[in-house]
């Protein structure tokens, strides 16, 4: 059997080698509640506040307080939305958030406005780049927080987040940046690209998963979503996950260190699968073909389906990811390939690939060939 | 399972070699539906002796189960009377494919409706004649 080749880094990260040595080092039998100051709380609250600081120290900022430990991406996201949108409501009841965020910010930003807030969304190009004309007239003097992601899970494309915060900040609101994908691929500087809230996921930093953090500007005020004890400053309340949260911190320690060399040797295996996918024919890259993330490639097949891409790929030993309307929960089609301006039978044949660290240029052609097998096996069945 | 989204060994047999692919010039049925939950498509040719379904060809732009299916209702079609074929449900399909995943019984009606339109164009045709 030959070795699988897992191109699907978007969905789901192995743990990183080196944050799996450190989880295992972890003292045999450690206890230990943040929150109690005997020899064993005080040895979580170090740990606690170790990742703190390394994760602080990612996004480029100083305060490691602004740091909160969360579940993940989509509760940081809640809180971001939810909490910062109802404590300033004396702002402005208008939130605004791009086209294409993922659901985990879609969703709180629709559902707020049951809570009399009323929504925007701002469209992208075909590119999936936010169109900063049209965000510039959706942010109003009363839009209480924008949400933009740094970059598309499914697109790659990334947002130059920097004139979107000078667009932001021009009318008084809240700049909340999704970072899921793009934190630990590029640079983020919270401080000098402006951003007031950020969401990062531990696995997607090559941590563990169920555990994730938000940055919040200080004097940034948010209220919480669970109330309870009082831990992460009252905004996340429960006893610390420490165990989680001490190995997303090495994460995201060993994701600075390594961001530089790993970004560009992914970029590298990125371009070559670019070239030799979109030499197929009716082949055609999706998202920014330069503006995007340095381990994403997306595409589009006319006339097949992506599920059955995603089927014959695994089959061929190869895991690929698909916005397919066949494979959502809903039977809808993506609604980031419907804002680049797909049609919805375009959006049909849509395949993913994100790399990882393990993924290597030797891989290159066995990928290429057996996405071309692929196209041409399903192109014989299709009636269109 | 409520949620399970995985296949059958079944389905993915059907799948990877499917039975029964292409067209047939002129057909005596043709039949196309297309999915309005989804948005896929399935072409059915059948050739008619004696009220027989003598050779049956399909086409499909969908996904692992509507692919699968339509391989499945071919083969369960072919050598049937009209009679018999037009009995054949979207769940005998899915029992003789060991099941689908419930969200993916919708791609099997395609499967059946295909067939059905095809045997009702042919019966169109031959009231014409
Ligand atoms: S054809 Fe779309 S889900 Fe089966």
């Amino acid at each position: 059997m030959e070795e699988r080749i897992y191109l699907d880094h978007a969905a789901a990260m192995p743990v990183h080698p080196g944050v799996a040595r450190f989880c295992r080092q972890f003292p045999d039998g450690f206890a230990g509640n943040p929150s109690t100051i005997y020899r064993e709380g005080l040895q979580a609250q170090e740990a606690v506040a170790t990742a703190r600081e390394r994760v602080a120290a990612l996004v480029g900022t100083s305060a490691p307080d602004s740091i909160i430990f969360t579940s993940g991406a989509t509760e940081s996201n809640n809180i971001a939305i939810r909490g910062a949108a109802l404590r300033n409501r004396k702002f402005g009841k208008r939130v605004v958030a791009s086209a294409t965020e993922h659901i985990s910010v879609l969703n709180p930003a629709k559902d707020i406005q049951k809570g009399g807030f009323a929504l925007t969304l701002a469209p992208v190009d075909r590119f999936g780049t936010i169109d900063l004309d049209a965000l510039a007239a959706a942010v109003t003097p009363g839009t209480v927080i924008t949400s933009i992601h740094h970059a598309n899970n499914e697109i790659g494309t990334i947002q130059p987040i920097r004139e979107v915060s000078a667009i932001v900040h021009e009318q008084g609101g809240l700049l909340h940046v999704d970072a899921t994908d793009a934190a630990g691929r590029i640079p983020i500087d919270v401080e000098r690209d402006g951003i007031d809230l950020l969401t990062l996921s531990g696995n997607q930093l090559g941590g563990p998963d169920g555990v994730g953090a938000l940055y919040i500007r200080p004097g940034v005020r948010v209220q919480p979503v669970l109330v309870g004890g009082g831990q992460e400053r009252g905004l996340r309340p429960g006893t610390e996950n420490v165990f989680a949260i001490a190995c997303m911190g090495e994460a995201a320690r060993l994701a600075g260190e390594e961001m530089a060399g790993e970004s560009k040797r992914l970029a590298a295996i990125r371009d070559r699968l670019i070239a030799g996918i979109t030499g197929i024919e009716e082949a055609y890259l999706t998202g920014h073909p330069e503006e995007r993330l340095p381990h994403h490639a997306s595409f589009r097949f006319s006339r097949i389906e992506g599920e059955s891409i995603q089927l014959a790929m695994d089959m061929l030993g190869i895991a690929v990811a698909t916005g397919s309307a066949c494979t959502s929960r809903t039977l809808e089609a993506s609604h980031v390939l419907l804002a680049i301006g797909l049609a919805h039978a375009e959006a049909h044949g849509s395949m993913v690939a994100t790399l990882g660290r393990r993924n290597s240029m030797d891989e290159v052609p066995r990928i290429v060939g057996a996405v071309g097998e692929t196209v041409k096996r399903l192109r014989a069945i299709t009636p269109l | 399972m409520a949620d399970q989204i995985g296949y059958s060994q079944k389905v993915m047999e059907h799948f990877m070699n499917p039975h029964n692919v292409g067209v047939i010039e002129n057909p005596d049925g043709y039949g196309k539906v297309g999915n309005p939950v989804c948005g896929d498509i399935m072409e059915i040719f059948i050739k008619v002796k004696d009220d027989v379904i003598e050779d049956i060809r399909f086409r499909t732009f969908g996904c692992g189960s509507a692919i699968a299916t339509s391989s499945m209702v071919t083969d369960m079609a072919r050598g049937k009377t009209l009679e018999e074929a037009l009995k054949i449900t979207r769940d005998d399909v899915a029992t003789e494919l060991e099941g689908l995943p419930p969200k993916k019984m919708h791609c099997s009606n395609l499967a059946a409706d295909a067939l059905h339109a095809a045997i009702e164009d042919y019966r169109e045709k031959q009231k014409k004649e």
